[in-house]
């Protein structure tokens, strides 16, 4: 795909006729509730259109989200890379290699200078360049390369928002999330492991179509799909509610459908869609297999006490603490009141008899 | 050598026991305790609160025998109890509190502050702060023999007099009697009459029984003023006597504090086990009635009720006892509200009442029983403590209550079966 | 601090710390009790002390009538707050689970609802309480600083409980479950320098009381 093409040579190289297209413009003029008159004027605007440049960067990490991304159903990502972006860097999706694909991604930098989305999924090692590079630079010099001329960065993935997988404990490779690295720059956290494929697509599309920002929380996360807890909009709150919770995987609760907060279910302390939005173009989601939540959108949820123990149970063995305190007590205890017994037998021997004359102060 | 603050600290670090620990740990401040104290009830004066009477031993106790007690202490932080403050409380702990127990059986964590109350008197009286009253009667107990300074003539007199009048002979340092009988001063100076009544029903229950002329004082003052070193000699001259007359028992009479002294603090003042039982005489006539050697007749037509004597029952034990005689002789008897080991002080136990600057605070707390009398109105009311007896007669006459108080032992004496009754009955 | 770490944090470390503090004070203060002793009676038993001891902590439990009409707020109120107390700490879900991590124990929970109206029966018998300790004169008499702290400490996780539960917005839910947390956190490291430690000692006190009257042959 030629970083020139405008829209109008795009859909021609796509067979739609000048007729169609103007077609096209009428029926969105009149959508528009504009004049008849502005048909020419929005065809040549449309006709001018160039798609912007998106150069993706894949640092540490296992490709599952771009496999996400293709699976989005709408729009797909098929009709995302031809019709809304220049996709000018993809590792998986690129059909050139080796200095053909780093010299594709150079030019695209210079010539959209200032202007280009990055998009970046994986986390960047930091302990040792040499974990990760990409043609023999290191992704934390990449990031910060290709950084500097890009108009928003996107971290897809909890990876890239966070830290993900490979920052959990204990983070032999010292991984770090995009916004550790890149502070004078807007990004966006579109996190998940992996995030929901309409949810990536849907974040990119809003910030292609609008040139602006979603409103986002305070973890960079866009409010529109990670503004809800899970819990929030659990179809199996009402059991939460009741206090009718499943005890094993196939008990008599898990086939009745009832909630998994006993099984590890992060629900309450996830923000994501996966209760509305669904997957699989709104088949299921974890929970409603009989899965519970991991939690995967939010920060070190590797490290979050394990998945299949519940929120209110400690995160660190708590039985063993205790044994050794109640035998350090019981010992302290013991020096302890071995004083107070020594104090008292001391004021037993200092103890002077009472006798009656001893009843009065000053004899 | 005299009384002092330190010798007073002393004491209360001694007194301080498991007890005591797990007492003033537990202790939250909920103030139930200070509607079970009749000082309390019949003044709403929060002052009187129990636990609060125990606020100079709670800061001993925290001050040498927890570890941030200690850590403060070391570091200055703490304010030790002064000898001002001890002079403070000397009111609550003696004027306002007979060690009745009743608070020790309703606080709801379970302190027995009566307990505590006993072991922090050692340290009032070691520092001085014991009321004047108490210091001369247990100078009296331990020079004379009796705190009201009764001496064996005058007891001679009285067994004299009963002798008369009953025309039994009163046995005295009889060696081999089954039972040596004590007697409180108070019983032998205001109530002579008990002696014949017990003559009269040992003989007919076949018990031999004796006096003993050396140590016939049963009122403990060294158990009333808080001393263990005097209580103890007091009673060492008990055992001497009950070992010298080789008795297999030895009777505590018609009294509180003197059951208690010698049924359940003596042998531990002493450091021994005795080698002789001890009972107070309506156990003793309890398990005569249980044996059959017990006859009475007729029963008394009058509304009676029992008073129960605080260290007797409540911190005695000896609680159906006196319901099993009662019953024996009376046709109306009934119990008062809140009663057994729930019955109210008479307000005149523990010492209060040889503490003349009491006087005003007993007789407001003496209501309380008034108003138990008022919810039953008997025409009599019957006890096993003199102490308890002349002092609810004292309570009565300042409300102007007509009702006579009477001995269970004598009520006893007066239906014995094939008897004949001297003098007229109250 | 992030919501996660901060609520990371008091699941783990924190609550190690608390525990630490929480169990090592009681041992200490048990033992230094227990260990001043008690000198043996040379009394002759008319009853036994084991039997009345054990005895007493069960039936201390029941008020006497006439304490019952005299203080009967106090009992009332305290009892209420107590058992309420107990009830949720005890019988919600999420709690169970928490102790058979901890101790391996398991039983049944109550219906969440039912948790949920127990800590606002609570809450109102706590506060009412607290008015009642400031207004009654014994009771205001009584009152150190020390009883306000106890009395703040064991409000806070039920007020941050339900608070957390119900997700009210004046924190994001994540923070509100980790600020309860806390709160148990203070109230386990406050808890051995406090009367709280009457939850524990009662034992002994109630003991040694039946004890000392059961010698006797009193029932106390």
């Amino acid at each position: 795909m030629s970083k020139d093409e405008t829209l109008g040579e795009a859909l021609r190289q796509q067979g739609i006729s000048r007729r169609g297209f103007l077609k096209f413009c009428a029926a969105t003029a009149s959508m528009m509730a504009l004049p008849p008159s502005m048909v020419p004027a929005i065809a040549a605007a449309l006709e001018k259109a160039r798609r912007p440049s998106v150069i993706w960067l894949s640092f540490q990490e296992c490709t599952g989200c771009t496999e996400s991304l293709t699976r989005s159903h709408s729009p797909t990502v098929e009709g995302l890379i031809f019709d809304v972006i220049s996709l000018d860097y993809h590792h998986t999706l690129q059909a050139a290699s080796g200095t053909a694909a780093e010299a594709a991604r150079e030019t695209a930098i210079e010539e959209n200078y200032g202007k280009y989305l990055l998009i970046v999924d994986g986390s960047i090692p930091t302990a040792n360049p040499g974990y990760s590079t990409i043609a023999g630079v290191s992704n934390v010099d990449m990031l910060k390369e290709v950084a500097k001329g890009a108009a928003a960065i996107v971290a897809v993935g909890s990876c890239a928002a966070f830290g993900g997988i490979p920052h959990a404990h204990p983070n032999p490779t010292g991984a770090v999330s995009v916004s550790d690295l890149v502070k004078d720059k807007p990004i966006i956290n579109v996190p998940g492991c992996p995030p929901i494929p309409v949810v990536i697509s849907g974040v990119l599309l809003h910030y292609l179509t609008f040139g602006a920002i979603p409103e986002l929380d305070s973890l960079s996360r866009p409010k529109a799909y990670y503004g809800q807890s899970i819990h929030d909009r659990c179809y199996r709150r009402p059991f939460y509610d009741k206090g009718l919770f499943a005890e094993g995987f196939d008990d008599e609760g898990a086939k009745k459908g009832w909630c998994l907060y006993k099984l590890g279910c992060k629900g309450p302390t996830t923000y994501n869609a996966c209760a509305t939005t669904k997957w699989n173009a709104g088949t299921s989601f974890p929970i409603e297999s009989g899965h519970p939540c991991l939690g995967c959108s939010e920060p070190d949820f590797w490290d979050g006490g394990g998945f299949y123990k519940a929120l209110s149970m400690p995160t660190e063995d708590i039985s063993r603490t205790a044994v050794y305190a109640i035998g350090a007590g019981a010992a302290a205890g013991v020096a302890l009141g071995a004083l107070n017994r020594a104090k008292k037998a001391k004021a037993t021997k200092a103890h002077e008899k009472v006798t009656i004359n001893d009843l009065e102060k000053g004899n | 050598m005299s009384a002092s603050l330190q010798r007073g600290i002393n004491a209360f670090k001694e007194q301080i026991d498991a007890p005591v620990a797990s007492f003033f740990s537990s202790c939250v401040r909920c103030g139930l305790c200070a509607n079970a104290c009749l000082f309390h009830t019949e003044t709403g004066d929060p002052k009187y609160t129990p636990i609060h009477k125990l606020e100079p031993l709670r800061r001993v106790w925290q001050q040498n025998y927890t570890f941030w007690g200690r850590f403060a202490k070391a570091l200055g932080l703490s304010r030790a109890v002064t000898d001002d403050e001890l002079g403070e409380w000397e009111t609550l702990v003696y004027d306002s509190c007979t060690m009745c127990g009743r608070c020790s059986m309703v606080c709801p964590v379970g302190n027995d502050i009566a307990y505590m109350i006993r072991k922090m008197r050692e340290g009032m009286a070691a520092a001085g702060h014991a009321p004047e009253g108490l210091i001369g009667a247990s100078q009296r107990a331990v020079t004379i023999g009796s705190p009201m300074g009764v001496k064996l003539p005058a007891l001679q007199a009285q067994i004299r007099h009963t002798e008369q009048e009953t025309g039994l002979k009163i046995p005295v340092d009889v060696e081999g009697a089954e039972y040596m009988l004590l007697l409180s001063s108070m019983e032998i100076m205001n109530f002579p009459e008990f002696i014949g009544a017990i003559a009269k029903i040992l003989k007919q229950a076949g018990v031999s029984w004796t006096i003993a002329s050396e140590a016939f004082e049963a009122t403990n003052s060294g158990i009333q003023i808080g001393v263990s070193e005097i209580a103890a000699e007091l009673v060492e001259r008990v055992v001497a006597a009950a070992e010298k007359l080789k008795v297999k028992g030895v009777i505590s009479p018609e009294c509180g504090h003197a059951y208690m002294a010698i049924r359940w603090e003596g042998p531990n003042l002493i450091g021994r086990p005795y080698s002789f039982r001890v009972v107070h005489i309506m156990e003793l006539l309890d398990e005569l009635r249980e044996q059959g050697r017990l006859k009475t007749t007729g029963k008394e037509s009058q509304r009676l009720t029992y008073h129960d004597p605080c260290q007797v029952a409540r911190r005695g034990g000896v609680v159906k006892q006196p319901r099993n005689l009662l019953n024996m002789v009376a046709e109306d008897f009934v119990e008062m509200p809140e009663t057994g080991t729930m019955n109210w002080c008479c307000g005149a136990g523990g010492g209060v009442s040889a503490n003349e600057r009491a006087d005003e605070i007993r007789l407001k707390a003496f209501n309380r029983k008034k108003k138990q009398l008022d919810a039953i109105r008997p025409d009599a009311i019957v006890s096993a403590c003199s102490n308890c007896r002349i002092y609810l007669e004292d309570g009565l006459e300042e409300y102007g209550m007509d009702m006579p108080v009477l001995s269970l032992t004598e009520t006893i004496a007066e239906h014995l079966a094939g008897t004949e009754q001297t003098g007229s009955k109250e | 601090m992030t919501e996660t770490e901060l609520l990371l944090w008091v699941r783990g470390p924190a609550l190690q710390v608390a525990t630490v503090i929480f169990l090592v004070g009681v041992a200490v203060r048990f033992i230094e009790i227990l260990m001043l002793g008690r000198q043996k009676d040379l009394a002759e038993a008319r009853g036994s002390a084991l039997a009345g001891g054990l005895r007493t902590i069960v039936t201390r439990s029941v008020p006497d009538r006439g304490t019952l009409q005299r203080s009967t707020f106090n009992v009332v109120a305290g009892y209420v707050f107590h058992v309420g107390f107990f009830v949720v700490l005890l019988f919600f879900a999420p709690h169970i689970l928490l102790f058979h991590e901890v101790l391996g124990l398991n039983w049944p929970a109550l219906p969440t609802p039912v948790i949920d109206a127990t800590t606002v029966v609570t809450i109102i018998a706590l506060l009412a309480v607290l008015v009642h300790r400031v207004l009654h004169p014994v009771m205001r008499f009584l009152s150190r600083f020390q009883d306000y702290l106890a009395w703040l400490v064991t409000i806070l996780p039920l007020v941050t409980g339900y608070l957390a539960f119900h997700r009210v917005g004046v924190a994001p839910p994540p923070t509100l479950i980790a600020i309860h947390i806390l709160s148990v956190e203070l109230l386990m490291v406050v808890f051995p320098f406090t009367k709280l430690m009457h939850a524990v000692t009662l034992f002994m006190a109630r003991y040694y009381n039946g004890a000392i009257a059961g010698y006797k042959g009193v029932k106390s």
